[in-house]
């Protein structure tokens, strides 16, 4: 008797979980570079509309992963897919808005701002040649700076990143040593450092280690007011990371002639180009199997693109330009459902 | 009067000469029926048991395909882990494995036998059960408060006081000082390997204390008897005796070790690098597992990882199994000593 | 006859070998109890600044912003509910074969051999399992597959104590039931689990304290979910992996509510031990 009676109440207990209490969240899963303001858009947006963005930041190349096996509605990547990825997987990609990958270091008694690196510096710190802070490649830079006699700990990323993309992209530009060695990817094979778990993990690593260097998104600088370093770039000035330098070295992007939106901002010319910086895309199927799904996930940057300035130049990210948001709004009229009628 | 087995298998006398047939009452044919279910139930379930290992091993031998044709053998000796060229091998997390747990025993095993050996030994009887449980306690913490505890606590006090100190020291000294070199980090092998270290201590210890137990007391009094110090006894009576059974507890500890992941994941520094020095990081085929799978792009690399995990499962079931085996020889043999 | 005097350097040497050995053993336990106090210690150290009500109420914050567990404490409540309830009848029913049926055969000491190597499998690998089994299949992650994973977990952990326990039960109480007229099968539920109860409830605190902690199954399967959600169907939060999450980052008051939950957890496991170890003391008496 007391067995049937379990037996009801189990029963009913997993009729109410199995019914969905709330409006369908939108799955997404990837970048960490673009992690901050994913999660303050989405917070915004939930606020305003009630769905919720259930974004994991598992780095770029999990994104890539999850939307390839259909696991995710939207995947977020800092590498952008060439032409013939896109077409093999079915995908179509489109920038939300612009970053930069900053180096951050650990040192006692260096002030932000206060520490120069050029690209080909960085890179030998990174291929293990420069080993010590007190190094006269790092001196020279840096005349009036008190370079301690600490070691160098390079922490890099220890999953698939597109942060990792950007900066052996920009490393693989100024060094031809690194590029013939160790090349460009989003998991690359390091010859030196420890490896940290997304941007958060190099964060935290470079907090914890004395005599650390690590690159992070800005907005990581921001949050955690890390002590960052000032970069050469392509016109020979030592550039501050901030929005401004950002937006200096998109703007000579030309989105429109790019092939599927793929683009490389590292290395950009013009005066007070931030050297570093790079757009972080979304992946999404141009055949739509759950169009409500995948209609949800283009509202939400469509609200992003509209109202989402605001929150994105808090975080120092430079939004895209309206002309380029027109663009890709036109694009999305290419998602198309399972019957051919586009979702949007 | 003959005695008639009715279906429960039980006999019953009949009270008369005269036998009429009368057929079976409900309530008896229910039973069998729920005899041969309950017993057919229970043996499903045991046998599903017994076949989950062998399904855990096809499915990763399945899994890991794509990588095992790609690398053959190879896989077991390269030190490569190169996702962009979708090349891959296993040494480096291998070797961080054995090391991290081979650190982890070096340390453990010494202070799980001095634990045993006071619990068994010296321990006034009343203080045995509360020391007991508070080894206990510390198996019972999960893995993931060593790893944050390790990488918020233990990593920083590490880096700043007791690395340079084994740099000064032990660091100096040609040829084991290589060990020690390298800038200190707090995170590493020799870290993860402390942090280990205190996990399977309990486990170890619960072995050692249970087997130690089984020493019949006429053996030990004999040897007390015949002015043994407690030392000797230890070592020439309880330790020859329940031999086999400490390096079964010990494998135990050695298979939990290896299988390990958070307590290692948070401060082994996820490095795919050789170095002879302790102090540098590395990688566990656990914690490469844990950081990468998620993100692990392409089949090549996927399968690569779940090369990875087949390895780590054939590696913890041989080293469990030869545990297992070990601890019941000691049992069977116990029967057999006077 | 003379006895041997007994202070010569022999003896004088045995002793302070001795003493030495036994001052070690101390040593070590000293050793031992130390790391026991400092973990707990600064597991309580720092929980008292992270312990709020709001860590039951409100959701896991985005990076930079204040928040609570709630859901990722909902979350694990869910998965290891349901693995717990998948892990636990499975786990009695096969002990039960073991215990009762397994005098002959091959099936019974096989089983106990390849279960006693399942309990201290990595759980990592578990992970990998149930992802490539299910997951895989279904294309996403989900609560019900990380509560098979914890189920996984907790099977091996009933098998054994069920076991054990039943095994404990005299077979004079056995053998006055059936030859009373009972029926095998009543013979096995109405008295055998009945003696063992205390012990096999035992052993489900004990799994459940065991998946509690348990991260790396989870980490392929539940995945995490920054919302509250019912839906087993889709990734749920739960607490380890938040921990993990929140402790590998550079946030602060990340930070502080990944102490907060491993405090949590923390409390939950040794409550369960002691919960587990005090029944069983007492259901033997």
């Amino acid at each position: 008797m007391r067995a049937k009676r379990i037996l009801a109440a189990a029963t009913l207990a997993a009729a109410a979980l199995a019914t969905q209490a709330f409006a369908a969240d939108i799955t997404g899963a990837g970048s960490t570079f673009a992690y901050p303001i994913y999660s303050k858009w989405a917070e915004a947006y939930k606020e305003k509309t009630g769905v919720g963005l259930n974004y994991q930041s598992i780095g770029s190349g999990g994104g890539i992963k999850q939307i390839i096996a259909k696991t995710v509605d939207f995947g977020a990547s800092d590498m952008p897919l060439t032409v013939e990825d896109l077409q093999k997987d079915g995908l179509q990609q489109f920038p939300t808005c612009i970053g930069g990958a900053i180096p951050a270091v650990n040192l006692k008694g260096v002030k932000p701002g206060e520490l120069k690196l050029t690209g080909a510096v960085i890179a030998d710190i990174y291929l293990g040649k420069v080993k010590k802070w007190n190094d006269a490649e790092i001196r020279s830079l840096n005349p009036h700076v008190k370079l301690p006699d600490t070691a160098i700990t390079p922490v890099h990323r220890s999953d698939g990143s597109g942060t990792t993309y950007i900066w052996s992209d920009y490393l693989s530009k100024v060094s031809e040593e690194w590029k013939s060695k160790v090349g460009k990817g989003t998991s690359i094979n390091w010859p030196a450092g420890v490896g940290g778990k997304g941007n958060e993990g190099v964060a935290s690593y470079v907090q914890r280690i004395n005599g650390a260097i690590g690159y992070v998104e800005y907005a990581y600088v921001l949050q955690n007011h890390m002590t960052y370093a000032l970069v050469k770039n392509s016109e020979g000035e030592y550039v501050s990371p901030n929005a401004k330098s950002f937006q200096a070295a998109a703007a000579g992007a030309d989105w429109a002639a790019a092939p599927g939106m793929n683009l490389m901002l590292t290395d950009a010319p013009g005066k007070g180009a931030w050297p570093i910086a790079g757009a972080t895309f979304i992946l999404v199927h141009t055949t739509a199997d759950n169009p409500a799904n995948e209609k949800q996930v283009l509202d939400f940057f469509k609200w992003a693109y509209a109202n989402g300035s605001r929150i994105a130049e808090s975080l120092d990210y430079v939004p895209m330009p309206p002309s380029v948001a027109k663009l890709i709004e036109t694009n999305w009229k290419e998602i198309k459902d399972a019957s051919g009628k586009p979702i949007i | 009067m003959s005695a008639v087995l009715d279906n429960t298998g039980l006999a019953t006398a009949e009270p008369s000469a005269v036998v009429a047939f009368t057929p079976r009452p409900p309530v008896l044919r229910n039973n069998a029926l729920m005899d041969a279910v309950f017993r057919n139930l229970t043996r499903f379930f045991a046998f599903a048991v017994f076949s989950l290992l062998a399904a855990i091993l096809v499915s990763l031998v399945v899994g890991s395909m794509p990588s095992i044709r790609k690398f053959g053998l190879g896989f077991l000796a390269s030190a490569q882990w190169d996702p962009v060229q979708d090349n891959f091998g296993a040494l480096v997390p291998i070797y961080g494995t054995v090391l991290t747990s081979a650190i982890a025993l070096a340390i453990a095993i010494p202070v799980s036998l001095g634990i045993s050996v006071f619990l068994t030994e010296l321990s006034p009887v009343w203080l045995r059960r509360p020391l007991g449980t508070a080894i206990e306690m510390l198996a019972a913490i999960p893995s993931i408060i060593y790893g944050m505890w390790g990488l918020f606590v233990f990593a920083p006090v590490f880096q700043d006081h007791v690395q340079p100190f084994l740099a000064d020291t032990v660091g100096k000294v040609p040829g084991l000082g290589i060990l020690f070199s390298g800038p200190p980090m707090g995170i590493g092998m020799l870290a993860a390997g402390i942090i280990l270290a205190i996990m399977v201590i309990p486990f170890i210890t619960a072995v050692m204390r249970d087997v130690f137990e089984l020493v019949p007391a006429m053996l030990k009094e004999s040897a007390y008897g015949l002015g043994s110090t407690t030392w000797e006894v230890v070592r020439g009576v309880v330790l020859p005796y329940t031999k086999v059974g400490v390096i079964g507890g010990v494998m135990l500890g050695l298979g939990r070790a290896l299988g390990e992941t958070m307590a290692v994941t948070f401060v082994i520094g996820n490095a795919h690098d050789f170095s002879a020095s302790l102090f540098m990081p590395g990688n566990s085929i656990a914690s490469a597992l844990a950081n990468e799978f998620n993100e692990a792009v392409g089949d090549v690399y996927t399968s690569a990882l779940i090369e990875l995990g087949l390895i780590l499962f054939l590696i913890t079931t041989i080293v469990l199994a030869a545990s297992k085996l070990l601890l019941l020889r000691l049992a069977r043999g116990e029967g057999t000593r006077a | 006859m003379a006895t041997a005097s007994l202070d010569n350097p022999t003896y004088r040497r045995r002793r302070r070998t001795n003493a030495v050995m036994m001052a070690l053993s101390v040593v070590a336990l000293g050793f031992g109890l130390f790391w026991l106090a400092w973990i707990l210690g600064e597991l309580l150290w720092e929980a008292a600044a992270a312990f709020r009500p709001s860590i039951f109420l409100r959701m896991t914050p985005p990076p930079g912003s204040d928040g609570g567990l709630a859901n990722a404490i909902f979350g694990s409540v869910l998965m290891s509910g349901a693995g717990t309830l998948i892990g636990t009848p499975i786990g009695i029913l096969a002990g039960t074969y073991l215990a009762e049926y397994g005098q002959r055969g091959w099936l019974a000491p096989a089983t106990r051999f390849i279960n006693d190597v399942l309990l201290s499998a990595p759980s990592i690998v578990i992970g990998l399992f149930v992802y490539s089994v299910y997951v895989a299949r279904v294309h996403h992650f989900s609560g019900w597959a990380g509560a098979c994973a914890l189920a996984i977990i907790v099977i091996p952990v009933v098998v054994r104590t069920t076991d054990d326990m039943l095994k404990l039960v005299p077979n004079s109480l056995r053998e006055a039931a059936v030859a009373l007229g009972c029926p095998r099968w009543k013979m096995i539920t109405r008295v055998s689990y009945r003696a063992a109860r205390a012990g096999i409830v035992t052993g489900v605190l004990l799994a459940v304290a065991r998946i509690s902690g348990e991260t790396a199954p989870l980490l392929f399967t539940g995945l995490n979910n920054q919302f509250w959600s019912t839906d087993m169907n889709r990734p749920m939060a739960n607490l380890p992996v938040v921990i993990f999450q929140f402790a590998m980052s550079p946030y602060d008051e990340w930070h502080r509510l990944a102490w907060g939950g491993a405090a949590l957890i923390t409390l939950l496991v040794l409550g369960l031990n002691i919960a587990a170890r005090s029944l069983f003391a007492r259901g033997r008496n």
